[in-house]
């Protein structure tokens, strides 16, 4: 017989819930530096490294997550790589982020007035400290909004880590469901802790963006 | 000294382009360029727009590329090698229409920006550095603001300061008055006046022949690509000889 919702279930969504954000966490940071990289390659000079990482941006934004998580979970597996599912799941969702991320950050950066680019090159600044002290600073402010609309996807995205038998918040509440026969309320309880974690960012999403189009006029 | 003759001037010559062809794609922007800069000369390019004034003193920091000839700044001839461009680069001072302040810094960051980075000069000193500079445009009060909060004659002059900070031996002026209210042209005409006075080369391209009258050994027109005429600015406004110079001068003279 099932048991009812009590603080032990909800436990047990609360240990979902720290893998959940454990992934999501993961897959930001991951996503963040893979995405300056991607960023900074699409706006490079050399042919090469733009046409690559296009195609993998393409590849990454084209397809579902869903599928991305499959191929590499099982991918990895398939050429003898055996990870923690956890680590499986952790790359996939950071080759994912990067590809996003490192699109919008390539469309700020391309988005900035060009006179700032040949203002830090007539001052004889170089590669790195134009990107870091110039372009980039200004790049990501622009992208903020965009970037946190990304993060609150990423969080509702590591959902999909269920697929592969990862128990995050979304698994958690399945489990919690099927042992208390009340998918109402758990899944009420769960959505609501979603939105706990997600609706905040959205709010400050969309205050960077006022913020910026105020100042901008 | 005939008043048509690409003069050479006395000393070996700070910047020296020779038979310099640019191209923007299909579109010949810059045909056979020949032009040599003394130091201390000042320089006033004026020609219509599209002539290639900006492609011209660009060229010369390498923000453009250029299809052949070669460019000399200082010694230092402009080939593909990064070195070459980065010694380049540190010497020439560059001010553009559009300010291109960074609107992320204040205004002191700014100025000691490129000294750190480029010169790797201690922070204390670029910043004693760019408060002489600041002070010498005028605009020490606004240290601490953000270009967004000034107007557009103090932004330019700003500008003027942050290349000023690299203790260029050049600077390249590209219409640094057009963008500005007219109320705002005269305090950095001035800004520019005092810095001829101090000895700088200078480039500029500009429509302001007061400016050019006071300041300039030289005034070089441009069109389509080509140096047409050069002289020195009493003979060149007196007596222009090329037609285009002349009806050029004529639409200049009718709007001021
Ligand atoms: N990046 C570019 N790509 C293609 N064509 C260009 C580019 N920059 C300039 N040109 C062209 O080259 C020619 C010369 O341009 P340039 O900006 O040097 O003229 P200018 O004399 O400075 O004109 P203005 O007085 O309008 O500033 C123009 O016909 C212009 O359209
Ligand atoms: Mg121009």
């Amino acid at each position: 017989m099932g048991n009812s919702f009590g603080l032990g279930e909800l436990g047990f969504l609360i240990q979902g819930l720290k893998w959940t954000v454990l992934l999501a966490v993961i897959a930001f940071i991951g996503g963040g530096i893979g995405g300056l990289g991607v960023a900074l390659a699409r706006t490079s000079t050399s042919w090469g490294l733009r046409r690559i990482t296009a195609g993998y941006i393409a590849v990454f934004q084209g397809t579902p997550l869903l599928m991305q998580l499959f191929v590499i979970y099982y991918g990895l597996g398939l050429v003898g790589l055996t990870l923690p599912a956890w680590l499986a799941v952790a790359i996939a969702f950071t080759l994912h982020a990067s590809a996003f991320l490192g699109e919008i950050w390539r469309g700020a950066i391309e988005a900035l007035p060009k006179g700032q680019f040949e203002a830090a090159k007539a001052l004889g600044l170089h590669y790195v400290p134009r990107m870091r002290d110039v372009i980039l600073p200004q790049a990501l402010r622009i992208a903020l909004p965009a970037t946190i609309g990304f993060l609150v996807q990423l969080i509702k995205g590591t959902s999909l880590a269920a697929i592969v038998g990862f128990i995050e918040l979304a698994r958690a509440g399945q489990i919690v469901s099927n042992q208390t026969y009340a998918p109402l309320l758990v899944f009420t309880v769960v959505g609501a802790i979603y939105f706990a974690l997600c609706w905040p960012l959205s709010l400050y999403g969309t205050h960077i963006e006022n913020r910026i189009s105020r100042t901008a006029r | 000294m005939p008043s048509t003759t690409p003069s050479a001037p006395a000393g070996d010559p700070l910047i020296v382009m020779e038979a310099v062809n640019k191209w923007y794609g299909t579109y010949h922007a810059l045909r056979d360029v020949n032009l040599s800069v003394g130091r201390g000369e000042k320089i006033v390019l004026c020609g219509p727009s599209g002539s290639g004034k900006s492609t011209l003193i660009r060229c010369i920091n390498q923000l453009e590329t250029i299809k052949s000839g070669s460019i000399t700044v200082d010694g230092t001839r402009l080939d593909d090698s990064s070195r070459s461009v980065d010694a380049v680069r540190s010497e020439v001072g560059m001010v553009f229409q559009s300010f291109n302040l960074f609107p992320h810094m204040t205004v002191l960051q700014n100025c000691t920006l490129a000294p750190m980075r480029v010169r790797g000069i201690p922070a204390a000193q670029a910043e004693a550095t760019a408060r002489r500079y600041l002070e010498r445009v005028r605009i020490a009060e606004h240290a601490h603001k953000y270009p967004a909060q000034l107007s557009g004659g103090q932004q330019q002059r700003v500008a003027i300061a942050r290349a000023l900070c690299m203790e260029p031996k050049v600077m390249l002026f590209d219409e640094p008055t057009s963008a500005l209210d007219p109320e705002m042209v005269k305090e950095v005409l001035d800004t520019m006046v005092g810095l001829a006075r101090d000895g700088m080369t200078m480039v500029c391209v500009t429509h302001e022949m007061g400016f050019a009258r006071q300041v300039a050994d030289r005034v070089i027109f441009m069109a389509e690509g080509e140096i047409l005429e050069q002289a020195d600015p009493e003979t060149f406004f007196r007596s222009p000889r090329h037609p285009r110079a002349r009806s050029f001068l004529g639409e200049i003279l009718a709007h001021h």
